[in-house]
């Protein structure tokens, strides 16, 4: 039992630094982020440009095959590029989803030119993908979308909604899920295709965030034209692609929280004062302070365990369905308590209290949909119930009822 | 990265479990519990003849020379069979200081006794809660008097390491002078006695920093225990998945309803948080690492918490049946309380986790 890297994980390793030291700028701050002072427009074309030399140099899909494009290298390597990566100054989510979860799908169910198209111009940043699963009635029950997919010659004809859509508004290309059979029961009336979001008819909206932030869209399709050869995978298949799309994260590792969080409650614990004194003198206070570090180190550990079995060709185990319940619900816990450490004066904003209460109050406002998006606690707690324990599966009323005769969501 | 135990170290942990699934039945721990064994004779005697008991002491001392990671999953699995057995006493405790701070005599002579179970030890050190003022105990360089607090397996251990003001002491019980005195327990199957010494030889473990070496034993401690408490709790788990799927209630099985669900994946994740938390633990302690205290902490905290949540739920998810004596769970129960206290309180090493936190952070 290590936490060391083996010898071809070294090396591989300090290639990679070698390569970032290179080519990246290396974070000076730890607040610091990608296209400070850019506006979008610069920031998405400085973006692209980091992630063309990446695509060149084969850190863009490392584990993706050599065919498409990509490194054929390990899971453990991904990792290890991510872990150096973290270090500088790079573009955030930008290309998750292209990289994660649309051109995977377009690799496995697209005819070979339609991966010619777009592969090699996705994997080097030059178009963009989004995800369109979810709808204001279909949430935790992606199955029921009701995006509406019509035939008509060699084209079908897209209405519907789309929401919290992410960086719809500078995608180029999205993996749309759609309803083609309203006759079927619920997961077998679905298809999925390719559409052009730039198409006539897309219209993408920002959503306003509770956090002030807008990192997600609602998307609307009005009488969109996507050609037969989009489509992905047989007509009415469009639950299985969905479900093969989501497997893409089966080796990723899940839920992750800040490994300084507890540093952070220290450090604010003894600025506030208690009673005249350094809060950091209080033992209730100091007891929560192990409370956070149990949450956040365990989240941690648990990560160490799922990289074990990556690192050694394993899929990671169940143990890893916990990261994300419990890493969104201590965010918010810890920030939280973070903000009660000053009393009534934890309301004021940060860009009046000075010192580094930024980035609590940004984990405490983030921290709501942080518990949400990737499944909510409560389907997090199916997920283990179900798949971990074995338990029963909820009684379901919807499964072999012609969707349009079930009561809408 | 390899957070993780090696194929060798699991074997013997499938070997330890299939032993103990086998002669630490629900019937063998309830003799204990009953009052008709002290320990379960059966289990202790293939805990030492594997080796799996001695995992921890080097093969010169008599023990199996295998290491600390190897002892941590005997502990699982001894946690998870509910062992009645003096595990935590002879091996996590008196052996560890004996091996710390004995002579090279002291160790020579006791160490293969306890390695090859001719000798049960049991040991002694002082925690932050107390309720009453100990008695008195006193150690005049040769002798000791007076009575000690109740330790576990004090009525079959035939040595004691006793802690003695700043002092480790080292008292042979089959010597003169002594006299044992059972105490109930709320864990019947862990026994508790008293001793009482009256001028009954004994003598000192030489070492110059007794205290370090005491924080160093209860680290070590903290993190075998705490493996003891996940194979508990998982256990317990394990069983109340088990009965939920078997038991209806309004026409269901009641493990389906999703108020039973998400409690059993709350405690599931409890149980994993603990888990890596021991991992850590086992690392930190097998490699000396500069980590330990902190991991062992934590180890402490979170595997307390999660046998402790485990069991309590586990009653409450049984429903009524589980509040009889017939079922295992107050089994677990008590265990999970014995387990929780014997080195003191869960509150008193988060207090500790704490401190080592915040030097840390200076």
């Amino acid at each position: 039992m290590d936490f060391r890297d083996t010898p071809e994980e070294a090396a591989f390793r300090a290639e990679v630094r070698a390569w970032l030291a290179a080519h990246g700028q290396k974070r000076t701050r730890p607040d610091e982020v990608f296209g400070e002072g850019l506006d979008d427009a610069a920031k998405l074309a400085a973006a692209k440009a980091w992630q063309a030399k990446k695509a060149a140099a084969g850190y863009a899909a490392i584990t993706w095959p050599k065919a498409a494009g990509g490194r054929g290298g390990t899971a453990m390597q991904q990792v290890i590029y991510q872990q150096e990566e973290a270090a500088f100054v790079v573009p955030g989510m930008i290309f998750e989803i292209s990289i994660g979860m649309g051109l995977p799908t377009v690799m496995t169910w697209a005819a070979p030119e339609l991966k010619a198209r777009f592969l090699r111009p996705g994997l080097a940043g030059e178009e963009i993908w989004c995800q369109l699963f979810s709808e204001p009635g279909a949430g935790s029950d992606t199955g029921g979308v009701r995006t509406r997919a019509v035939r008509e010659g060699d084209d079908w004809i897209i209405n519907g909604q789309k929401v919290w859509t992410s960086g719809a508004h500078f995608c180029d290309y999205g993996i749309l899920l759609t309803r083609s059979d309203w006759d079927k029961p619920k997961q077998e009336g679905l298809t999925m295709f390719i559409v052009d979001m730039k198409a006539p008819g897309v219209e993408v909206r920002p959503i306003h965030q509770m956090s002030g932030d807008a990192e997600f869209n609602e998307v609307f399709f009005t009488d969109v034209r996507i050609p037969d050869a989009y489509r992905l995978g047989p007509e009415c298949g469009g639950w299985k692609v969905m479900l093969s799309t989501l497997m893409q994260e089966r080796l990723s590792v899940g839920g992750n929280l800040p490994t300084d969080l507890h540093a952070h409650l220290i450090a604010l614990a003894q600025q506030c004062a208690w009673d005249d004194r350094p809060a950091i003198e209080d033992d209730r206070v100091r007891a929560r302070i192990a409370d956070a570090y149990l949450q956040q180190k365990g989240v941690e550990l648990v990560i160490a365990r799922g990289l074990t079995a990556i690192s050694k060709g394993k899929a990671p185990g169940p143990e890893m369905s916990i990261t994300k319940l419990v890493a969104g619900k201590a965010m918010q816990d810890i920030a939280a308590f973070a903000l009660e450490l000053a009393g009534p004066e934890g309301m004021i904003g940060h860009e009046a209290l000075g010192g580094d209460w930024r980035y609590m109050q940004r984990l405490w406002l983030g921290s709501p949909g942080a518990r949400m998006g990737g499944g909510t606690d409560e389907i997090l707690k199916n997920v283990i119930a179900e798949r971990v324990l074995g338990l029963p599966g909820e009684i379901r009323t919807d499964r072999k009822v012609p969707f349009r005769e079930l009561e809408r969501n | 990265m390899n957070f993780d135990f090696s194929d060798d170290q699991r074997l013997l942990q499938d070997a330890v479990r299939t032993m103990l699934a086998e002669t630490s039945t629900s019937q063998a721990v309830r003799e204990v519990l009953e009052g008709r064994a002290s320990q379960c004779e059966a289990v202790w005697r293939n805990l030492i003849a594997m080796g799996a008991a001695s995992a921890a002491i080097p093969e010169q001392y008599g023990g199996a020379g295998l290491g600390y990671l190897e002892l941590c999953l005997v502990a699982e699995e001894a946690g998870r069979h509910l062992a009645a057995v003096p595990l935590a006493s002879s091996f996590y405790l008196a052996a560890e200081l004996i091996l710390r701070a004995g002579s090279e005599a002291q160790k020579r002579h006791w160490l293969p006794k306890i390695a090859g179970g001719a000798v049960i030890a049991t040991a002694t050190l002082a925690s932050r809660e107390r309720y009453r003022a100990p008695a008195p105990l006193t150690f005049d360089g040769e002798t000791l008097t007076g009575t000690t607090p109740a330790l576990t397996d004090g009525g079959i251990a035939g040595l004691a390491v006793l802690q003695v003001g700043d002092e480790l002491v080292l008292v042979d019980l089959a010597g003169a002078g002594i006299s044992r005195k059972p105490v109930p327990t709320l864990d019947p199957t862990r026994p508790l006695a008293e001793l009482q010494f009256d001028h009954s030889p004994a003598e000192r473990l030489p070492t110059t920093n007794a205290a370090a070496v005491i924080t160093r034993v209860l680290d070590g401690a903290a993190v075998l225990l705490a493996f003891e408490q996940v194979g508990g709790a998982a256990r317990i788990l394990q069983a109340t998945r088990d009965y939920s799927l078997e038991r209806k209630a309004f026409g269901r099985q009641i493990g389906s309803f999703q108020a039973l669900k998400h409690k059993m994946a709350e405690i599931y994740t409890a149980i994993e948080l603990a888990r890596v938390h021991a991992y850590y633990g086992a690392w930190a302690l097998s490699s000396d690492a500069p980590e330990l205290p902190k991991a062992a902490a934590a180890a402490r905290v979170a595997a307390t918490r999660a046998y402790v949540v485990a069991a309590e739920e586990g009653i409450e998810l049984h429903g009524g049946i589980g509040f009889t004596w017939e079922m295992d769970c107050h089994l677990h129960y008590r265990r999970a309380r014995h387990l929780g206290q014997l080195i003191g309180s869960e509150h008193a090493w988060r207090a500790r986790l704490a401190d080592e936190l915040i030097k840390e952070a200076a």
